[in-house]
């Protein structure tokens, strides 16, 4: 394995979380419903399946309550917002706030403890394609399940007539009423599936990416996948780019720091912010027409009966 | 004036008014209460397959929320609904359509970023893309409905979304259809294609409720109607046996009187030029303005006609300074080269200007009346000194709009919102008016405002004009152009057509202008001169 190939195997890495909750997040913003609350559903997600994991000494049962924490923590913002129609930027970001305070309290027995190495997946002869069969087919499964959740739901949004009728909901709520779909009960669906990825996304970093806990490891994780969302202009393809140029500037920018390039560390560190924003609004120049949000996004629905 | 209108005529439909026994769907009693107020006060009405029957009514009469309850959309708080005979519990709008009731809105029920197919695909049940693009095909072939699957629907016009908005309805095979008010965004020659659709579809048996405050259309269309008033029903009659002006009296309430056409007509200088401004849209689906030109004289009332979302808006706000001009000389306001002036220093030279949107745009919800005068007049009526606000002036002057224009305010200085919209665009307007501007501006000045608002709000217009102000009216209804404007012209896809006098004008050259058919329209206008 040369270093090129190391590099570009954690840059894979790197990219994966982000790409998981960012596709969670986009399903939800699609059916109209914007959660700020992926770093702290994130931070549940980590705390929970590494807690659970480490207690029954199962990786698969860590992965599971991890996706469960997160999807709970949907639950609850869904019941705030789309049972209670409260404001969603707001209950977004309490989600943020109590998730990552409840993860410090439930984590505080685990600190310190760490997990073993998960078994890497190499897939037969893809694997030993030159330069990039490494970094993309000798992976953990997480890595595999993210890449199918973007092929998968790229296609559920284009192709379905569930996901045709979850960009209606998204695009203009009242006509989608009046049409007899059903708003809120798919919303709440897709909520608690953004739940569920950024869950799992948690559950990522706690069991592979860094296999322990620590307070606040998301470390903005759940934030950049918002803005991922945002920047992808709500296509899982775009997102799948722009999660991986984040994760590549990560990476380098810990290769430079490394090798003591003469650049302040801290302009470094902001590298990945930077080069994302500008990767995405190059893609959405080229693209010619501009990019709307999904039109009812963020407003609440109160069907009057 | 009203102009006589060009509609050819159709055949009348075949079936007489309903009686109970063959009848397909009946109210009985229905009402609808929302705290306080009752908005459907115990309403019958009957429809019989193939009638096409009229639901007539200002707005606020109630006509809006009675078709929700037909669709299940609302529910109601009494009475009962029977369908052939049979009473039923419509608890929604999948309810409604198993019965055979399809709806077509008047704000299109649409998904603006999505095609045709998939706006269709989305309303029916479970069936294959492949299969919804056929019907679709065959539909749109058998009633003359053309349509474009694959095309996104912000690209479309007004009569393209509304031939959507039937497609979707037919292809459910309704046995009932509503209509709200479809007409209000179609040129001229496509309601006529409307008209024809309607005719065919009740000849096959298809009951039509025909939602609509256009009078002369509905004499023409429908042999039954029902007219609504306060929530409550006030006549059902034949619509031809009476006189437009008797319906409208009926729907009011008492008799509107038409407008007072100008005393003194001593036309002077051009107040307003515009000389070949071009623009390119601001926002996404914009409008791009190509070359328009116009002028408006000291003492007459200029008309913008046009189906909406083709530059109006645009048309405003380079007008009112909202957007510069590429040069100065493009907008030219009381001899001054406005183009590159802001909106402040357009009123300083004498100018006013009402946007469309009268709730964000022309007042501030949240804000009382006086506040909301400040807005306006901070530049030009001495309310400000020296960074601070007078605030009881601007009360002083907010009262005097309320009591010159009839303002009715449920308080002294309520929160702009708190008005109903015609009260509220009577304040907009006369709070510009009382300014006494050389130039008024006006951007749909009686969109959806009752009738008794209306005719108060054209009256102040033309008045205004013959005290020697410049007065432009943008406006989608052609009767209150006819009734108010010297001089018309007609915007399409961002280009303006000639100004011609009002009387030059047949409705079928605007119809045409509106589609953007200039030579037709002048072979209209030449071989019919008025």
């Amino acid at each position: 394995m040369t270093t090129f190939e190391a590099i570009l195997f954690t840059i894979v890495t790197a990219s994966t979380p982000l790409l998981i909750a960012a596709i969670g997040e986009l399903v939800a913003e699609r059916a109209g419903v914007l959660n700020l609350g992926v770093e702290g559903m994130m931070a549940m997600g980590a705390v929970c399946a590494f807690a659970a994991a480490f207690t029954f000494d199962s990786t698969l049962i860590g992965i599971v309550m991890g996706m469960v924490a997160g999807g709970l923590m949907a639950a609850l913002f869904a019941l705030a917002v789309l049972g209670l129609a409260a404001n969603q930027v707001g209950a977004g970001l309490a989600l943020t706030i109590f998730g990552l305070g409840l993860s410090g309290l439930i984590g505080a027995p685990f600190v310190g403890q760490t997990r073993p190495r998960i078994e890497e997946w190499p897939i037969p002869i893809l694997s030993d394609i030159p330069l990039v069969g490494h970094a993309l087919f000798s992976q953990d499964p997480f890595v595999y399940v993210a890449f199918g959740l973007v092929v998968g739901t790229a296609y559920f949004l284009a192709r379905t007539r569930a996901g045709l009728r979850l960009r209606s909901i998204g695009e203009n709520h009242a006509s989608a009423h009046a049409l007899g779909l059903p708003v809120l009960k798919m919303r709440v669906m897709a909520v608690i599936f953004g739940g569920i990825c950024a869950g799992l996304a948690g559950a990522y970093l706690s069991l592979v990416y860094t296999r322990f806990w620590a307070p606040n490891m998301t470390a903005g994780r759940g934030w950049i996948a918002v803005a991922l969302v945002v920047f992808a202009a709500w296509r899982p393809t775009w997102a799948l780019v722009g999660a991986l140029v984040f994760g590549a500037a990560t990476v380098l920018q810990l290769h430079a720091q490394a090798a003591q390039v003469g650049l302040p560390s801290q302009l470094l560190a902001a590298a990945p912010y930077i080069a994302t924003i500008l990767a995405l609004v190059l893609l959405s120049i080229r693209r010619g027409r501009a990019v709307g949000a999904p039109g009812s996004l963020g407003t609440p629905f109160v069907p009057d009966r | 004036m009203i102009a006589a209108t060009a509609l050819a005529d159709l055949p009348p439909a075949s079936v007489p008014p309903a009686d109970e026994a063959s009848a397909l769907v009946s109210l009985r009693g229905v009402s609808k209460r929302y705290g306080d107020l009752l908005a459907n006060d115990s309403i019958d009405l009957t429809l019989a397959p193939g009638e096409i029957h009229a639901l007539l009514g200002e707005n606020g009469a109630g006509k809006s929320t009675l078709v929700k309850i037909l669709y299940g959309v609302i529910e109601p708080t009494a009475g009962e609904i029977l369908w052939e005979g049979r009473p039923v519990t419509i608890a929604s709008p999948v309810a409604a359509r198993a019965l055979g009731i399809g709806m077509v809105f008047q704000h299109f029920s649409l998904f603006e970023e999505m095609t045709v197919a998939e706006n269709v695909a989305v309303a029916l049940p479970e069936r294959s893309f492949e299969t919804v693009r056929e019907e679709l095909a065959e539909v749109s072939r058998g009633y003359g409905l053309a349509l474009e699957p694959d095309r996104s629907v912000w690209t479309l016009s007004a009569g393209e979304r509304q031939r959507i908005e039937i497609v979707r309805c037919l292809l459910q095979k309704p046995r009932l259809i509503v209509l709200d008010e479809p007409t209000s965004v179609l040129t001229p020659q496509e309601s006529e294609r409307l008209f024809e659709t309607l005719t065919r579809l009740s000849a096959e048996g298809t009951a039509i409720l025909y939602i609509s405050h256009k009078l002369e259309e509905v004499r023409r269309l429908c042999r039954s109607a029902t007219i609504l008033r306060g929530g409550k029903v006030v006549a059902t009659l034949d619509p031809r046996a009476k006189s437009a002006r008797e319906i409208a009296a009926m729907m009011v309430g008492s008799e509107v009187g038409a407008v007072r056409a100008h005393l003194s007509k001593g036309l002077s200088d051009e107040v307003l030029r515009v000389e070949s401004l071009s623009l390119p849209p601001e926002a996404l689906h914009g409008k791009h303005l190509r070359d328009v030109a116009l002028s408006v004289r000291a003492g007459e009332v200029v008309g913008i006609a046009g189906v909406a979302g083709n530059g109006q808006s645009e048309l405003f706000a380079a007008l009112s300074g909202e957007r510069l001009s590429p040069n100065a000389g493009d907008v030219v306001i009381a001899g001054t080269g406005a183009g590159r002036l802001g909106i402040d220093a357009r009123r300083r030279i004498g100018a006013a200007f009402v946007p469309e949107e009268r709730l964000g745009h022309a007042a501030a919800p949240g804000h009382g009346l006086s506040d909301n005068t400040v807005l306006s007049h901070h530049a030009t009526s001495g309310l400000v000194r020296a960074g601070f606000v007078a605030f009881s002036e601007a009360a002083k002057i907010a009262r005097s709009v309320v009591g010159h224009f009839d303002v009715r305010t449920p308080s002294d200085d309520p929160a702009a919102r708190k008005l109903s919209g015609g009260n509220l665009q009577k304040f907009v307007v006369g709070r510009e008016i009382l300014r006494g501007p050389k130039l008024l501006v006006v951007d749909q000045p009686t969109w959806g405002v009752d009738a008794g608002a209306a005719r108060l709000i054209r009256q102040a217009l033309v008045d205004l004009a013959a005290k020697g102000a410049a007065v432009l009216v943008i406006s989608q209804d052609l009767d209150e152009l006819f009734e108010i404007a010297d001089r018309m012209a007609v915007i399409s896809e961002g280009a303006l057509s000639p100004l011609r006098p009002a009387a030059e004008w047949t409705r079928e050259a605007i119809g045409l202008e509106m589609i953007g058919a200039h030579a037709e329209a002048d072979a209209v206008l030449a071989r019919e001169p008025a």
